[in-house]
């Protein structure tokens, strides 16, 4: 049976990740965590993808006498957990295989092999948990062998408060997702998600677990505001666990808000479709923006997730509206473009972020400006990382596009929509779906041009040296997944059926059977795309040009040194950096998004001193929701400091008054 | 046999776009000198330019890449193919269900980023530069472009151009406010896309103020000449897509035979002269402004289109 086959992988991890303890500091230790983590993620990669094809009749339920005495561990794979599953485990296994070739890097392997597969293992268990209490203590436990992971080099400046950060950010989100799941259960208790589902709760109580669930999932996945402690943390980690946690455990965050709100709540209110997709919207652009101000390529990728965590977002909230106004073949279409954005995503983050770590292992530095010229000395890593960037951009023939392009098509059903607030409201979270498209490929030229291309601006950047034959197989698994989505998208269309009809009760038509493989949402009349036939026509038309080019005119080459309007300079430093590259959007946007001031310190006349310019950025959502935070804590902290230093008196006096009011309460409340 | 004649419309398109696209560029140049009263290059200069480069060597610079090899035939290819899916003297081409209007947004987003990519290639200030600053109108110019297709397609029930342009000759559209806003936001962007004055010189050099020129400054020879025919295409191919979606008449309509078609490329014609004209009046008339006062021309375009769907969305039936 299906299930049991994932629970015994899942065993096999944590039984890993013991054994990992105990052999930490062998040299075997990374081939073994890394080959069984690899072997175990590919065969739960098998078995959930033939459980998503094949969704009703491999679906299962199964309970283990673990956990809470009176409800014990319930899990169950349908086509939901199954889709993530393949997210999942697709992640893991490619993260394993890039990790056993980075591994080898890993200064204090102790630190990360051990809590490698327990974190693949929470990932999995959250997926299959089927009661609220084993969901609630997988996501901790995800949580917490995640943290670990980001501590692992704990000497590096920052990565101490990320960790510190991401500690607080996620007690915080699992605090809302504990009290979600104790409004949903009611006073009843009835935990286990069947019962749950059997309820229906009142507008009001929907309405409170709603925002319950952006806050705990949204806090996980990184939804604007909430998104503080991801770009700190996530490039912390080893670069195989930063492409986990960008491109795996944001998804298992969007799966808990996908359970908690379509499948356990039961109808949404039409306002959910207004909520939800605005704070996709704004978090899409923002991420995107705070991404075009980095210079760190690590921290820059893990501002890229939350723009596409914000696009996720906006399909899943078009969903809600459709449901809630009962027109499921809409939902339906957003929903898929969703999902699909979801697979997509996982698939390009990861490989991004592994090119990010090779580039890291090759010349030891994040920091875009010491870098530069890459392609010539790393050409593989330069190939996969340009699809890769290609993809996130959501440019043809790539997957990226697809997912997006759906998600347009959805937004153009939406005039049919009866409110008037989501009349006004839909095209503008169309028009920031559009901005945030069009900047994130002005981000990614900015990252791998400057990364890549151009001339190396530091000796560590002219001396990198090709990485690693297992991290690159790792890489070109995922930029082949990233064309085959992008030509072929029929097929994982499909795939994504049973799921929206377990939603939404639609499902879009069947598309690989349509001619030449053209996907058609909803009517062919009205939309269709062929990545397949545009990726022929391009190679076919660039590979024509380039036959009659060179057969017919001339294929001379001359090579000299560059001609740059007759002044070229030799020193690299006179070439474009990232910071010049984003400084017209810097002066667009940042002005009102980041206060952006630039201040230019030129010497007086005579002085030798270099010219500088000076830009300053401020975070205006730290400045506004959290430091006033900590602030608050500190104060109420430096407040109650005194009650730790009481005679015992005091502290009776204190218990004695405690106990008074509560009583009080009790009596009131009575 | 219906199949066969949309397969000989598709490639007459393809050919005709190519063939006419360094035409349409010549007769902007003729007629912006005559408007200067200079004599200005002959009509078929384009042409002699193109042959002329792809004959000559490339000089490749010593930090060149493949990167910068290969962009010039993807940035063709793509723009061609975008091309060639764009109605112009009939719809029923036999490949246009392969992308709609947004796809074909995203296709020259596709010839953008690579030419972005190559332009930073070289490592030289001048090749960032004009990255830099394509990208940050680009960043503008495609939301404002998405921002039209979305009102032609809500208008049109589809964002197909054959059938935009099919329903846009029916009669239930009419005149509209939405259309009005839309067009001239379309016209915006297109002069952005194109780098034609007011945002881009396209005669510049050795300026500051190039965008694109700044861009392809390394390139030499058949690239360069690959590079050109690229942006000559392109600004046929909105000129097309303007004539398509709000000046549909005449386009021949699948199946309204041979006379038909032979209309359709005459009324093209008309429709290319009358744009060209325009462009180069427009041009003459207007001087170039400062590259940071571009975001709010292209703010402003994607006000009107945005303006122009919400109208729409608004207007709408529930």
């Amino acid at each position: 049976m299906a299930l049991a086959g994932l629970l015994w992988c899942i065993a096999l991890l944590l039984a890993t990740s013991v054994a990992a303890a105990v052999s930490a500091r062998r040299g075997w230790a990374r081939a073994l965590v890394y080959g069984a983590s690899l072997g175990t993620s590919s065969i739960a990669l098998a078995i959930a993808s033939a459980a998503l094809i094949a969704s009703p009749t491999l679906a299962g339920e199964i309970q283990l006498p673990v956990g809470l005495p009176w409800l014990g561990a319930h899990f169950r794979l349908d086509a939901l957990a199954a889709f993530f599953l393949v997210v999942v485990n697709l992640g893991s296994a490619t993260a394993s295989l890039y990790g056993l070739g980075y591994g080898r890097h890993e200064e204090a392997p102790e630190r990360v092999l051990p809590f490698y597969p327990a974190f693949l293992a929470g990932m999995n268990l959250v997926v299959l948990a089927d009661d609220a209490f084993t969901f609630l203590f997988t996501w901790e436990f995800m949580s917490l062998a995640s943290c670990a992971l980001v501590m692992a080099h704990h000497r590096e400046r920052g990565n101490v408060a990320a960790g510190y950060l991401y500690m607080l950010m996620a007690s915080l989100g699992t605090l809302a997702l504990l009290l979600a799941f104790g409004v949903l259960a009611g006073p009843a208790g009835g935990y286990a998600f069947a019962s749950i589902r059997a309820a229906t709760p009142s507008a009001f109580v929907a309405g409170g677990v709603l925002a319950l669930a952006l806050i705990g999932a949204g806090s996980k996945a990184g939804l604007v505001p909430l998104h503080v402690w991801l770009p700190l943390a996530h490039p912390a980690a080893p670069s195989h666990v930063s492409a986990l946690m960008s491109g795996v455990m944001t998804k298992v965050a969007v799966y808990g808000f996908v359970r908690i709100v379509f499948d356990l709540l039961g109808s949404p209110e039409w306002w959910w479709g207004a909520l939800v997709p605005l704070i996709g919207g704004i978090t899409a652009v923002m991420g995107v923006l705070y991404a075009l101000m980095e210079h760190d390529l690590k921290r820059l990728l893990a501002y890229h997730t939350v723009e596409n965590i914000g696009i996720i977002f906006i399909g899943l909230g078009l969903a809600l509206a459709f449901r809630a106004n009962d027109m499921p073949a809409a939902a339906a279409l957003a929903l898929t473009a969703a999902l699909l954005h979801v697979f997509n995503h996982s698939v390009f983050k990861s490989l991004l972020f592994f090119g990010a770590g090779a580039v890291l292992s090759a010349t030891g530095t994040r920091d875009m400006e010491k870098l530069g010229g890459l392609i010539h000395r790393m050409p593989f890593t330069a190939l996969a990382f340009l699809i890769g960037s290609v993809a996130i951009s959501a440019l043809p023939p790539f997957n990226g596009f697809v997912s997006e392009w759906l998600t347009f098509q959805a937004i153009l059903l939406s005039p049919a929509l009866p409110q008037w607030l989501l009349k006004f409201l839909v095209p503008a979270v169309g028009a920031l779906l559009a901005l945030s498209a069009a900047l994130a490929a002005a981000c990614f030229v900015k990252a791998f041009g400057v990364t890549f291309l151009g001339r190396p601006r530091t000796e560590a950047a002219r001396m990198a040296a090709e990485t690693d034959r297992a991290s690159l197989a790792a890489m070109f698994v995922l930029a082949a997944l990233c064309l085959l989505a992008g030509i072929l998208p029929g097929y994982f269309i499909d795939a994504l059926a049973p799921v929206t009809e377990a939603l939404t009760r639609a499902s879009l038509p069947r598309q690989h059977e349509l001619d030449w493989l053209t996907i058609v949402p909803i009517a062919e009349s009205r939309s269709s795309y062929n990545g397949l036939l545009l990726f022929s026509f391009i190679a076919l038309a660039a590979g024509l040009a380039a036959e009659v080019i060179h057969r017919w005119a001339s294929d001379a080459i001359r090579r000299a040194p560059p001609w740059d309007c007759g002044f070229p300079d030799a020193s690299p430093i006179t070439q474009y950096t990232a910071g010049s590259f984003s400084q017209p959007i810097r002066r667009v946007f940042g002005s009102v998004v980041f206060r952006a001031r630039e201040e230019v310190d030129m010497p007086a006349p005579g002085d030798t001193r270099a010219a500088r310019l000076h830009v300053r950025l401020q975070d205006v959502l730290w400045d506004a929701l959290y430091a006033p935070t900590a602030k608050l804590v500190a104060f109420v902290a430096e407040r109650l400091n005194a009650v730790q230093f009481l005679t015992i008196r005091g502290y009776l006096t204190l218990v004695f008054g405690a106990l008074v009011v509560l009583l009080m309460v009790l009596a009131i409340w009575q | 046999m219906a199949i066969a004649l949309d397969f000989l419309v598709q490639i007459g398109q393809m050919l005709v776009v190519l063939a006419l696209a360094p035409l349409l560029t010549g007769y902007v140049r003729k007629l912006k000198a005559h408007l200067l009263r200079r004599q200005g290059p002959p009509l078929v200069q384009p042409y002699r330019d193109l042959l002329r480069l792809l004959r000559k060597e490339v000089v490749l610079a010593h930090s060149a890449s493949w990167v910068f090899r290969v962009a010039p035939y993807l940035v063709f290819a793509t723009t061609w193919v975008a091309a060639a899916l764009v109605p112009t003297f009939a719809t029923g081409l036999l490949f246009s269900y392969a992308a709609d209007m947004i796809a074909i947004v995203a296709l020259l987003g596709s010839a953008r980023f690579m030419l972005a990519l190559a332009g930073l290639d070289v490592g030289t200030s001048f090749g960032g530069i004009g990255s830099s600053r394509e990208m940050m109108i680009a960043s503008l110019a495609e939301p404002a472009m998405l921002m039209v297709v979305f009102t032609v397609s809500l208008l049109a029930g589809s964002t197909q151009l054959s059938s935009i342009a099919a329903s846009m000759q029916g009669p239930d559209v009419g005149v509209r406010v939405s259309l009005a806003l839309a067009l001239v936001g379309l016209v915006m962007v297109a002069i952005a896309e194109n780098a034609r004055i007011p945002i881009d010189n396209p005669a510049t050099h050795l300026e500051l103020t190039m965008v694109h020129e700044a861009m392809i400054l390394e390139y030499s020879g058949r690239h360069l000449a690959l590079i050109e025919a690229a942006s000559y295409v392109k600004l046929l191919l909105y000129m097309s897509v303007i004539a398509c979606v709000f000046f549909p008449w005449g386009v021949a309509i699948s199946g309204q035979g041979f006379t038909a078609y032979l209309i359709g490329l005459a009324v093209y014609t008309v429709k290319l002269v009358a744009g060209g004209f325009l462009l180069a009046v427009f041009e003459t008339a207007i001087a170039k402004m400062r590259v940071f006062r571009v975001p709010d021309f292209l703010g402003a375009a994607l006000m009107l289109g945005f303006l122009a769907a919400l109208l729409l969305f608004v207007t709408r039936a529930g």
